[in-house]
């Protein structure tokens, strides 16, 4: 189990490397996510076209492994933008990948930013 | 920097450096953990889910990364064999030499085997880790029938796992009956025919003189003579502290076992080194059980960050657990030996219910008691005896229930001082709840669950702690209301009367204009489920606001496949839409079950699979079921007089008739019906949220039932009334549900809470006591003209089809799902 998530680390804006160009802005759906893959990792984005902000974090729930947290229905806590897992509706800080229910371990997120019509996600190394 | 090592990685060592953690900085304790299994800390309370599927990742207590990134250097598979108190260090079997500051030893237990002949032969196990219970299972399969020894906590605790792997059950006990530190004899009377009754033979007063079996056992003899074969015997007859490691150091162990502590759990040579959980002896007292454990833990926390601490002076061993099914308690003095009482029973074989109080001789106080059967009351009556609180005058009512109708049982929370302990495993006091919501403003139950742990270890407290936070927020003048989240100040209904009068047709316009902040995972599918039984219009259209299977209209499971289902109409189907399910599943290699509404299900699809198998499902007249939506769902049904010689009426086509009726109308919760054709009753029609049994003059219609967790037989609404007027009667009721109830309540919990409950319903529905019974109907018949087969529209729609992919930069299905076998079928990898 812990060799699925450790491949998953949050990535510091002053240490990107790499600019990943994911996908066109127009394969996201407003106010939801989508699944991107990059090397063998499976990064999940989110338009919260609401807030007009962009996220990006692990598409992997840490709580029972599963490869589902771009499928979430995202919101608010507070100010705090979150996403809540299909499967047990386990919740997580887009911002700092903090789990808001307080029992699984966080989630790594990632910089992202939209240029030119498209979503670019940052990885360090 | 002060540094501390831990010997042993069991639940109460990794519950000392989850709150050494929390209550410092980690610059000041450098922190070492040894562990002699292969494994972090597992949470060995419900060990025995291991055997129902559940895999070692999932009793984890934390994962590996926590310890990472906590900085808690684990070192797991290896056994510390030296304790330098000269020098302050330990040296491993790896010959790893490491120096402290503090030690603290929560090396646990071991499983106690008496000195029995022949428990060196082969079959014969201890049950205590999880190296144990592989051996068992390893075993067990080629077993029949296996006994335990031991009819206590853990012995019974064994049985049930090897009843679960099919095998024949036998549970032995030395003393005359069962679990005999806990219950008394007509207790554990009670427990034993519950524990027959699911076919587990018990042997009492049985003490085991002899193994049999020439090097793999075959049997075993009784003292008494008498014997029992059996293929495989585990032995969970008790505990024996691990203190081997202080005995080698000088440190003095008790007689009956332990390192023994004084009341800041430091051994009595060396304040440096605490002993805590099970390996603790305080006053020749072992405590066995987590919640002991964990206090000893924070004690000792408390003390290395220089905060005030209670002397650790015993602890209250009441306990409330399932066994087997079972509900069992026993609180503070559950004999009422200990100081002169009385007691009051009340016991009921029939339901196998056994209740007992003792309570002081003058009559004011609880002393203890024992529950089986039935331990709802047991949080109130711990806190009542822990707290002496005043019993109210007959006492009798704290274990009958309130005969009378008078006094409101939960009179008793209000009473309860602050420092009643609410949480036992992670110690939390009313007083702390109740400051978090007076002064921090917590009101909901997460909230206080995230800030405080509280519920969070066994989970028995939840109902209590869900009462006291409406206690409180009543006694603040707070008003509950039914608002649905912290996004919307409304009701379900209320926000349903919105969407009508105001003709909203979308979430985003509902947010804007009656609610506030960005929505969440609570109000958008409650959200969703108005519009779509407002206006109809297909799901998909707002895809984001749905739960994932109402996103991909199909039922997400274990691994991120999804199933499939198409409507089968009150069960019946022809034998070349059979054949074209079976050509599909094979194509497309899905997994295919009989589900328990009369149809099939498909499994183990991948998203990106869904519309091309729904399109050939379509091609060949299948329509969408529904199965993944809060809707209807099936309407079951027995054969009725077409073919049963005893019908009365065609109980199959009207399921279909009411089946087409209803298909694809959301609801606050999934709805389910049934049509019997006699008074049999073969479709279980008084089990569904509405059900139909057919009389020889029309049918008897029955509303709000449910199976699931908290099984409801239907009311009866009406009788004898025909077939149109009983599709009138229906339609105003599930319009009438729709309107009114909250989110995710079934017709029953619906039908529980209103006042004036199936009296009422009858008034509105059938005597039109609200005067909306036409509108109600015509709300239902525009549903009805209305109606579209979601999957039709998504497969024919290129648009809406391209949303079913797992990435949106490459055209591969999700790489992670994997996929094993069982019984010819594939079946998901697992649920690591």
């Amino acid at each position: 189990m812990s060799t699925k998530l450790e491949k998953y680390k949050t990535a510091d804006t002053s240490k990107i490397t790499t600019w990943f160009k994911a996908a066109p802005v127009s394969a996201l759906p407003e106010n939801g996510g989508a699944c991107i893959k990059y090397k063998d990792l499976q990064i999940a984005i989110y338009n919260f076209s609401r807030r007009n902000e962009w996220y990006a974090c692990q598409n992997l729930c840490p709580h029972k492994m599963q490869m589902a947290l771009s499928r979430g229905m995202i919101g608010s806590q507070g100010d705090e933008p979150k996403v809540a897992c299909p499967f047990h509706k386990k919740t997580f800080s887009l911002k700092s990948g903090k789990n808001l229910n307080g029992d699984t371990c966080d989630i790594a997120t990632y910089p992202i930013k939209v240029e030119d019509g498209y979503v670019y996600v940052g990885f360090e190394n | 920097m002060t540094r501390i090592i831990v010997i042993g990685n069991g639940m109460v060592g990794y519950k000392f450096c989850e709150k050494l953690r929390a209550a410092s900085s980690k610059e000041d304790f450098q922190i070492t953990v040894f562990g002699e299994e292969p494994w972090p800390a597992y949470d060995r309370v419900h060990l025995s889910a291991y055997f129902s599927g559940s895999k070692v990742d999932d009793l984890s207590m934390a994962p590996r990364s926590w310890y990472q990134e906590n900085e808690i250097d684990l070192r797991t598979n290896e056994l510390i064999i030296e304790i330098d108190r000269e020098q302050k260090r330990v040296v491993s079997h790896t010959g790893t030499v490491m120096h402290y500051d503090k030690l603290v030893l929560a090396t646990g237990s071991a499983a106690f085997v008496p000195a029995i002949n022949g428990v060196e032969k082969k079959g014969v196990f201890v049950y205590r880790t999880i190296e144990d219970l592989d051996a068992i299972m390893d075993f067990g399969k080629k077993a029949k029938s296996a006994a335990v020894i031991g009819g206590g906590l853990l012995g019974l605790e064994a049985a049930k796992a090897v009843m679960d792997m099919g095998l024949e059950t036998h549970v032995i006990e030395f003393a005359p009956r069962l679990m005999p530190r806990q219950l008394d004899d007509a207790g554990a009377g009670i427990l034993k025919s519950k524990l027959e009754d699911l076919g587990i033979t018990i042997h009492l007063s049985k003490n085991t003189r002899q193994i049999n079996g020439n090097g793999k056992l075959t049997g075993l003899d009784f003292a008494d003579g008498s014997g029992l074969s059996v293929d495989m015997l585990v032995i969970s007859a008790g505990i024996e502290p691990r203190d081997e490691l202080a005995k080698t150091c000088g440190i003095s162990t008790a007689d009956r076992g332990g390192v023994i502590v004084n009341e800041f759990l430091q051994t009595k040579e060396d304040k440096d080194i605490f002993a805590i959980g099970e390996v603790a002896s305080y006053q020749s007292m072992i405590y066995g059980l987590v919640a002991p454990g964990y206090e000893m833990a924070s004690q000792v926390v408390n003390q290395l960050c220089g905060k005030a601490s209670k002397p650790f002076l015993g602890f209250d061993m009441s306990t409330k657990l399932k066994l087997i099914g079972v509900d069992v308690a026993s609180f503070g003095d559950p004999f009422g030996e200990l100081e002169p009482s009385e007691n009051i029973v009340y016991e009921n074989k029939n339901s196998g219910v056994y209740k007992r109080i003792n309570v002081s001789k003058d009559g004011k106080r609880l002393l203890g008691g024992v529950l089986v059967g039935d331990a709802t009351a047991y949080g109130m009556l711990l806190q009542m005896t822990q707290n002496k609180m005043p019993l109210p005058p007959n006492p009798e009512d704290l274990i009958l229930g309130n005969r009378g109708g008078k006094a409101p049982e939960s009179a008793g929370l209000e009473s309860l001082p602050a420092e009643a302990q609410i949480c036992s495993c992670e110690n939390v006091t009313k007083g702390d709840i109740c400051q978090l919501i007076e002064k921090e403003g917590l009101y909901n139950i997460d909230e206080i669950k995230c800030c405080t742990k509280a519920g969070t270890g066994c989970g028995g407290c939840a109902p209590m702690l869900n009462d006291l936070l409406k206690s409180q927020l009543k006694a603040m003048g707070k008003q509950v209301k039914n608002s649905l989240c912290e996004h919307f100040d409304y009701s379900r209904q209320e926000l349903l009367d919105l969407v009508k009068i105001k003709g909203i047709r979308s979430y985003d316009e509902l947010l804007d204009q009656f609610g506030k902040g960005d929505g969440c995972e609570i109000c958008k599918p409650a959200v969703a489920s108005i519009l779509a039984s407002t206006w109809n219009e297909l799901v998909t259209k707002q895809d984001t606001i749905q739960d994932t299977n109402d996103r991909y209209l199909a039922n997400i499971q274990k691994g991120g496949t999804y199933s499939v289902v198409p409507r089968i109409p009150g069960g019946e189907i022809t034998p070349e839409k059979l054949i074209v399910i079976g050509q599909v599943a094979k194509k497309y290699g899905l997994y295919t079950k009989v589900t328990g509404g009369q149809r099939i299900d498909l499994f183990g699809a991948r998203v990106d699979q869904l519309p091309d198998i729904w399109e050939e499902l379509i091609d060949a007249g299948f329509e969408s079921g529904h199965a993944y939506g809060k809707s209807l769902r099936t309407v079951k049904s027995c054969v009725g007089s077409t073919w049963c010689r005893y019908g009365v009426q065609d109980a199959v086509s009207f399921a279909i008739r009411v089946e087409e009726r209803y298909r694809g109308l959301r609801s606050p919760h999934k709805l389910k019906g049934a049509v019997s054709g006699c008074i049999r009753e073969c479709a279980e029609a008084q089990s569904k949220d509405f059900g139909l049994i057919a009389t020889e003059k029309g049918w008897n219609l029955y509303v709000c039932g449910n199976g699931g967790s908290k099984p409801q037989h239907a009311k009866l609404l009406i009788n004898d009334v025909d077939s149109e007027t009983v599709l009138r009667y229906i339609d105003r009721f599930l319009m009438f549900y729709i309107r009114t109830a909250e989110p995710l309540n079934r017709t029953a919990t619906w039908l529980n809470k209103m006042e004036g409950g199936i009296e009422y319903l009858r008034d509105v529905v059938v005597n039109d006591s609200l005067g909306i019974g036409e509108v109600l109907e015509k709300e239902m018949e525009f549903m009805i003209q209305t109606y579209a087969c979601e999957w039709k529209e998504v497969v024919n729609n290129p648009e809406l089809r391209a949303k079913f992919k797992h990435f949106v930069n490459d055209e591969q299905g999700d790489p992670s799902i994997g996929f094993k076998e069982m019984r010819g079928q594939k079946i998901p990898a697992s649920w690591t």
